[in-house]
């Protein structure tokens, strides 16, 4: 496998010299090709919705909504592979693997393709840049400001985690204790952990109310943990003295928003994401905008995406979801 | 005197003081809504661990009741998600069916083709997550795709206890009546007691522990629509590590896994004492890095107590046994 990866990888390469510097014919329309993990997956038909509404803000854009039909790095390659053959002009990559796909990419980038990952990156040498919906500090605010939010007076909240051991969760704790100087009356009164195991999530949501009987709000920046937490508020008849937010997924979610258990909660917006991804193949498939550390590129009506030194970028804050718009999302993911 | 001596009254003793340990810490645990709370939070353990009782008296083990809880849960979510029309009556039918019919999958095969039940159901535990993959894609079913009257059932009150409750008391009432008066009961004890002398008495061991994986199977069955109505979400992984939890509370209730010796009294104070910990870490403020190790600690010394206390008794009934066994070969 590796051998024929290898032996691609070299045949790419000579192609590529063979090929010398003819550059990608440039047409009237741009064809951008959103790759996603795998097709009929909500939130990536939902990414596609997006990619659409940018490329009818374009004007000049044809979105090519394309993947395998298995969450495969090798479905993902044969894709690729076609799209080099059809000539798109940019390849908009959520990855299967983060390395795998790299030798494919490369030969994209040498035939004058833009590549750029989004959601699930690839190695730096395979992309121009990589499209995160987030960043760890803007996630560790928004859980800490949505509990907040609902508490004008102060309160004490407390975190529901996964395991004490998740690193994803703890970053995320760490960030949200930075900024909690932001949030005055606020109180984290305690952490607990439930293994990203509904009842052990459930026992440890009903422990808190119990041990903090005027408890204002758990935060669960775990899908598991929220939704057990939403039911443990139910069950102890709390609904509307405790409020459980944090980050969960709307179809997961949808039952406690209606219950009242949770009065919102965040996770990153698919449509947004496939928006900003299909803005950004447009600007440097366009040559309006170059993928260096530090660059700022516009991406439409989701402002502008900054470049760290490993060229990533954090779209924007976690999508809040509530009663309003719950409805509109909880079919899609 | 003998009284002070059995199993079941140093495990209720220990139980007490476990109580009063935590009652000296955080009072509201012992009052009596909260002790009904968290037996109801028990009573999914207790219920398999009644099933599991009957299969580790016959000398086997099953390791695929979380999975067949899992697997039977997710049906279940999912033929409500998809007709919420089909009345709880009709869920609950099809869960014991579809229980049982996972049960009885291992016990022929424990039956008929004589491989040891730990590799018979480390293999359906397997193929029964595998099957939850299959049959949902990965996806969860969640509490909005379910009725009311689904998750509503389990958390319904009656008599001032939950459905869930009530099913906790009724499994350990009929396994109680079942094992002390139906002739299948007493086989179950003759299989794992000594499986010659119950042929001779005319009693088929694996016919026994196919009804008795049947039966563990059953009960899983009914936890998993119980399980799933409760947390109001079904997904491949629920209940994951569920059949050590299971197995434990059996250990700990003084059912011996060499089969043939135990109560049904005696899983039922293990079930609630392993209940009671679980329940208890989360309020008494002890460091979670430290539960891990106190819930281990605990299930040691439980078994080392019951051990302790039944060791001269046991080992005379084994050496007796192994005696008539190779007097019986001889």
């Amino acid at each position: 496998m590796k051998l024929t990866r290898r032996l691609f990888g070299g045949a790419a390469m000579a192609a590529a010299l063979m090929a010398g510097s003819v550059a990608t014919a440039q047409e009237d329309t741009v064809r951008i090709a959103l790759v996603v993990k795998a097709l009929g997956i909500g939130f990536f038909e939902a990414a596609a919705k997006g990619a659409e509404e940018a490329a009818a803000e374009l004007g000049n854009v044809e979105v090519i909504y394309t993947g395998p039909t298995d969450t495969t790095a090798e479905g993902q390659i044969e894709v690729i592979n076609a799209l080099i053959a059809q000539q798109v002009d940019a390849i908009a990559v959520s990855a299967n693997d983060t390395d795998a796909l790299v030798p494919v990419l490369k030969k994209a980038m040498q035939r004058g393709i833009t590549v750029i990952s989004w959601d699930s990156g690839v190695a730096a040498e395979g992309r121009e840049l990589h499209l995160n919906p987030s960043s760890n500090p803007l996630i560790g605010n928004m859980i800490i400001k949505l509990a907040a939010d609902e508490l004008p007076e102060g309160g004490k909240v407390a975190v529901l985690s996964a395991t004490t051991t998740s690193t994803n969760q703890n970053t995320w704790i760490a960030e949200m204790n930075k900024v909690m100087g932001n949030y005055e009356g606020i109180e984290v009164v305690g952490t607990v952990y439930g293994d990203d195991l509904a009842d052990k999530s459930y026992r440890e949501a009903t422990g808190l109310m119990q041990t903090y009987p005027d408890l204002d709000a758990i935060i669960a920046p775990t899908s598991v943990g929220i939704v057990a937490a939403a039911r443990a508020v139910e069950d102890a008849g709390k609904v509307g003295q405790v409020n459980v937010t944090g980050l969960g997924l709307p179809s997961e979610m949808a039952g406690a928003i209606e219950s009242g258990a949770s009065k919102s909660f965040a996770i990153w917006n698919p449509i947004d994401l496939g928006y900003s991804a299909t803005m950004l193949a447009y600007q440097l498939a366009t040559d309006a905008a170059e993928a260096a550390p530090g660059a700022e590129i516009p991406m439409g009506r989701m402002g502008t995406l900054t470049l760290d030194e490993n060229t990533e970028g954090a779209m924007a804050d976690p999508f809040v979801y509530d009663a309003s718009n719950i409805n509109d999302f909880k079919d899609i993911f | 005197m003998s009284l002070f001596k059995s199993r079941e009254a140093l495990l209720a003793g220990a139980i007490l003081v476990l109580l009063a340990l935590i009652a000296s810490r955080f009072p509201a645990f012992i009052a009596p809504d909260n002790l009904a709370r968290v037996f109801t939070d028990t009573s999914p353990l207790l219920i398999l661990a009644l099933g599991q009782t009957v299969v580790i008296l016959t000398r086997c083990i099953d390791l695929s009741v979380a999975a067949n809880l899992a697997l039977t849960g997710m049906v279940c979510a999912m033929l409500n998600a998809a007709m919420p029309g089909v009345p709880v009556v009709v869920i609950l039918l099809i869960a014991v069916t579809l229980g049982a019919v996972m049960g009885m999958v291992n016990g022929l095969l424990v039956w008929k083709l004589a491989i040891p039940s730990i590799v018979v159901t480390l293999g359906t535990m397997t193929i029964y997550r595998g099957t939850i993959f299959l049959i949902s894609d990965g996806a969860w079913v969640n509490a909005h795709e379910m009725s009311a009257a689904f998750t509503g059932f389990p958390r319904a009150t009656v008599l001032g206890l939950p459905m869930l409750a009530w099913f906790g008391i009724l499994a350990a009432v009929v396994m109680i009546v079942m094992i002390r008066s139906t002739p299948l009961g007493r086989a179950f004890y003759a299989v794992g007691g000594n499986p010659h002398a119950a042929v001779y008495t005319g009693i088929s061991v694996g016919r026994t522990q196919f009804w008795a994986f049947t039966l563990s199977g059953a009960l899983a069955g009914l936890c998993g629509y119980l399980w799933v109505a409760r947390y109001a979400v079904a997904y491949v992984d629920i209940a994951g590590g569920f059949e050590l939890e299971v197995v434990a509370a059996c250990v700990i209730g003084g059912i011996s896994i060499a089969g043939g010796a135990g109560t049904i009294l005696g899983t039922i104070l293990g079930a609630l004492f392993l209940g009671i910990v679980k329940n208890a870490l989360p309020v008494v403020d002890i460091s979670p890095f430290w539960q891990m190790a106190i819930s281990g600690t605990a299930i040691i010394v439980a078994v080392t107590l019951n051990t302790r206390n039944t060791k001269r008794k046991g080992r005379i009934i084994l050496r007796r046994a192994q005696e008539q066994t190779e007097g019986a070969t001889a």
